[in-house]
């Protein structure tokens, strides 16, 4: 596919993010940088400086709102993608009615309880819908250990081991790595309809 | 019975085994967990009474933090 038609019928497309940190700012980043048409970005919290070492920030920005502040960094990048930034956080009712429209729903949470209240939610109330999530991308290195595997529509970025803990940090490469293979995962979902 | 679990092929001596007796069995002991019986989300209050038996596909899938 050349990239015009690649581009076209990207323009037409919206994906719902769920969590604005290292997975979301990357993965929407990467999205709005290959034309994706709206993208639905929800996060309650605010940039804090130790973000910064994963997060798709920058300094003058820390203490703002991080859903508002990705809208404006992904139109500094694009400014033909339309951002929808819900400063909020996510239940599973708003989470039913934020990704309605959604083509695919990233999974974008840092906490446990929060990717399975999400995955859950969607495959309860939209069964037919994909679902890119990211399980296990702490740490460092063990390249070869990050992968992609399919149960029907949801779809599992990551090394699913690796949990975030005091020894074992969120770091830019890492953490790069699943949210562009969640980004990969959504072209080729997006792609192939 | 022959079953898919988490896209490979395993092998189980009983005929039918509830999810909670196949987590059980495997010894998968995280904390929080998705489960689905062929593509049909099963939530942890059903685990106990939902029926896995052959040519079923299961998915087993933990949830850990990171983001």
């Amino acid at each position: 596919m050349k990239l015009d038609a690649i581009k076209k019928l990207l323009s037409s497309k919206t994906v719902g993010i769920a969590g604005c940190g290292g997975l979301g700012s990357n993965c929407a980043v990467a999205l709005a940088r290959v034309g994706v048409g709206n993208i639905i970005v929800v996060d309650f919290d605010v940039i804090e400086k130790s973000n910064l070492n994963r997060q798709y920030y920058f300094y003058d920005q820390i203490g703002k709102k991080k859903s508002t502040t990705l809208k404006e960094n992904i139109n500094k990048i694009n400014p033909e993608v339309n951002v929808i930034a819900i400063d909020k956080k996510l239940d599973s009712e708003s989470i039913t009615e934020t990704f309605k429209d959604c083509n695919v729903i990233v999974e974008a949470f840092d906490k446990a309880e929060m990717k399975q209240m999400l995955i859950e939610t969607v495959l309860e109330n939209f069964p037919d819908k994909a679902i890119v999530s990211a399980i296990g991308m702490a740490g460092w290195g063990d390249n070869s250990s990050i992968k992609t595997v399919q149960h029907n529509n949801l779809f599992i970025c990551g090394d699913q081991k690796s949990e975030v803990s005091e020894d074992n940090p969120p770091l830019a490469p890492r953490v790069g790595v699943v949210a562009n293979l969640q980004a990969n995962k959504v072209l080729e979902i997006l792609l192939r309809k | 019975m022959k079953i898919i679990l988490n896209n490979r092929k395993e092998i189980f001596k009983a005929d039918q085994l509830t999810i909670d007796e196949l987590i059980k069995l495997k010894k998968f002991s995280f904390r929080l967990l998705v489960t689905k019986i062929n593509g049909k989300l099963v939530k942890k209050e059903n685990r106990g009474n939902a029926i896995i038996v052959e040519g079923d596909t299961v998915a087993v899938i933990h949830m850990i933090s990171g983001g």
